[in-house]
């Protein structure tokens, strides 16, 4: 029997702020245990939250540009459960009255635009990060994440394969990092991913029984995991079994699914509306101010990349993955290069210098006018593309513009063709064969010729002019 | 809604409390005094008002985006009954 992969996405983005929702310690990732903490976010007696308007900015930020309705008065509520990494013993979040609902993402699977629906996008405070002890015997807490603005985006079940899973996810990234809203560094857990999914007959309208999977910390985990999955509940469901409710989690080192086996207890929040906070009311002022504020989003970008910029659609997905790549390209354009050489010099040059060496383009060495300088010298036939590449290279490790690394290193090419008569004469001269064959019809021999001219200028004279002074001498 | 003792024991289990069996059969009747008492609202024509989250119309006590100083770590873990002089040490959670 053929099964359908459905698969929906609950993914956890922190916001960027300097400050907690509810208080003003910092939230910088990685600072010492327990030292971002103050009364209010460790629960104290007697504390009192207090939004932080940034926090609800993104937040408003966020559930626009996934297209949500945004429910302009609405409030925040107390989700109550004990865990040590949550010193209130409730988080408050959003849970009648998220501050987005029913909006979507568009993805481009093979070639083709789905829409993904969202149910949701609330706000919401982040716990603390506990640590258990490998031999059991206890558990340390870090409070330095307690009170970490958070939105959590729920996706419908449209999702139908793991690698639709992946474009999602992907697709959310990029829209947070385009609007400013978050790092998304899964690594540092600022984009985090659980996944619930299930398979049914092909045809039928029900959902199957579903297993939920949970801290995902890669992109390429994510479709992994869910990989799995797909072959853990056909190998299930064919043998006429039924796929256990249960949460699982991805095992990096065998790459397979395995359950927490926790105490399956069934979850009872208790959700009251949070009685220290007042209710939210964002007026039509305030939701027009953000929805102005919104960038070109990604796939508009990529669309008008492809359209107004004709670039192929290879580029123009590469190019727009990522805010600063598409930043860094646009200013090269802007700089009066050609789409499709900025395209290939970015993706190329630029991009594999960066991941050779683990930078980001905001801090890459050669500034897009720099690049911009270096493209113009080998459209104007002043140095070849392939000496391009290296005083690329040399501009990369010393910051210096094209121009000052082609006269420093000798890279001028020669174009001049009273310097390269005599060179052109003298090759003609030594290798009459060569000059036999091409004349006896073997195009290709003038390869030969223009070596010999490219060896005697160690690679500086400029082949289209070499080509040309060599064909003037021996077609007659 | 009727309380139960089951409902009690549950939301006792839930806000972690020992509750004596002698207790859960006083509080039962008392509760469901209480909830029935309540349950006379219900026969007011509600349907057209929105239902109270807050008692005062007040809207958007915000702050702005500013870092504030906190407590020292030593301040922090000092009301923690247990520490590894970083972290807040508790029991065992199992997971996994």
């Amino acid at each position: 029997m053929a099964f359908e992969t459905v698969i929906g996405l609950e993914v956890h983005v922190e916001l960027k702020t300097k400050s907690k929702i509810f208080c003003g310690c910092r939230t910088d990732f990685g600072a010492p245990p327990n030292t971002n903490v103050c009364p209010v976010c460790l629960g104290h007696p007697g504390t009192l939250p207090v939004l932080n308007q940034e926090a609800v900015e993104l937040a408003l930020k966020a559930a626009t540009a996934l297209n949500c309705k945004i429910n302009q008065d609405c409030k925040f509520d107390r989700k109550n459960y004990f865990y040590p990494d949550l010193p209130k013993g409730y988080q408050i979040s959003q849970y009648d009255q998220p501050i987005g609902e029913h909006g979507y993402i568009e993805i481009d699977v093979n070639g083709e635009r789905k829409r993904i629906g969202i149910v949701r996008v609330h706000l919401e405070e982040d716990a603390g990060k506990s640590m258990h002890a490998p031999d059991g015997s206890h558990t340390l807490v870090d409070y330095n994440r307690t009170g970490v603005p958070l939105i959590e985006i729920v996706s419908e079940p449209d999702i139908r394969s793991p690698e639709e899973a992946r474009l999602y996810l992907e697709g959310i990234r990029s829209i947070m990092q385009y609007c400013g809203i978050s790092d998304c560094r899964m690594e540092e857990g600022s984009l985090r991913c659980d996944a619930n999914i299930s398979l049914r007959p092909v045809g039928q309208k029900e959902f199957g029984q579903k297993a939920e999977l949970k801290n995902i910390n890669s992109f390429r985990f994510v479709q992994k995991g869910l990989e799995y999955e797909v072959e853990r509940q056909t190998q299930i469901l064919s043998q006429g079994g039924t796929v256990v409710q249960e949460t699982r989690r991805f095992d990096e080192a065998t790459q397979t699914t395995v359950s927490m086996r926790s105490k399956e207890e069934a979850h009872d929040y208790r959700y009251f509306p949070e009685p220290d906070l007042v209710r939210l009311r964002v007026d039509d002022a305030w939701l027009q101010r953000v929805r102005e504020s919104l960038p070109e989003l990604p796939l508009q970008k990529r669309d008008r990349y492809q359209n107004e910029l004709q670039l192929p659609a290879y580029d123009a997905g590469v190019l727009t993955s990522d805010i600063e790549i598409a930043q860094y390209f646009e200013a090269v354009v802007d700089a009066g290069i050609d789409p499709k050489s900025a395209s290939n010099w970015v993706m190329s040059d630029v991009l594999g210098y960066a991941n050779a060496n683990g930078l980001t383009l905001s801090a890459f060495p050669v500034a897009p006018a720099q690049l911009a300088g270096l493209i113009q010298q080998v459209t104007a036939g002043k140095i070849s593309i392939k000496q391009g590449r290296d005083v690329f290279k040399i501009m990369c490790e010393t910051g210096k513009d094209a121009v000052t690394v082609i006269r420093e290193q000798g890279f001028e090419q020669i174009s001049d063709e009273g310097a390269l008569i005599a060179i052109v004469e003298e090759a003609i001269a030594n290798n009459p064969k060569s000059v036999e064959d091409y004349r006896a019809g073997k195009e290709k021999a003038i390869g030969a010729l223009v070596g010999q001219v490219m060896k005697a200028t160690k690679g500086k004279a400029n082949p289209a002019v070499v080509n040309k002074l060599i064909l003037e001498r021996i077609q007659a | 809604m009727k309380i139960t003792e089951d409902t009690i024991r549950h939301v006792a289990k839930l806000a972690r409390l020992a509750v004596s069996d002698e207790d859960v059969a006083k509080l039962a009747p008392q509760l469901n005094d209480i909830m029935g008492y309540n349950e006379q609202l219900q026969a007011l024509p509600l349907d057209e008002v929105p239902p109270t989250s807050h008692p005062f119309a007040l809207y958007n006590a915000l702050r702005d985006d500013e870092p504030r100083p906190g407590l020292t770590r030593e301040q922090a873990l000092a009301n923690a009954p247990d520490s590894d002089g970083e972290q807040v040490r508790v029991p065992a959670v199992l997971e996994g």
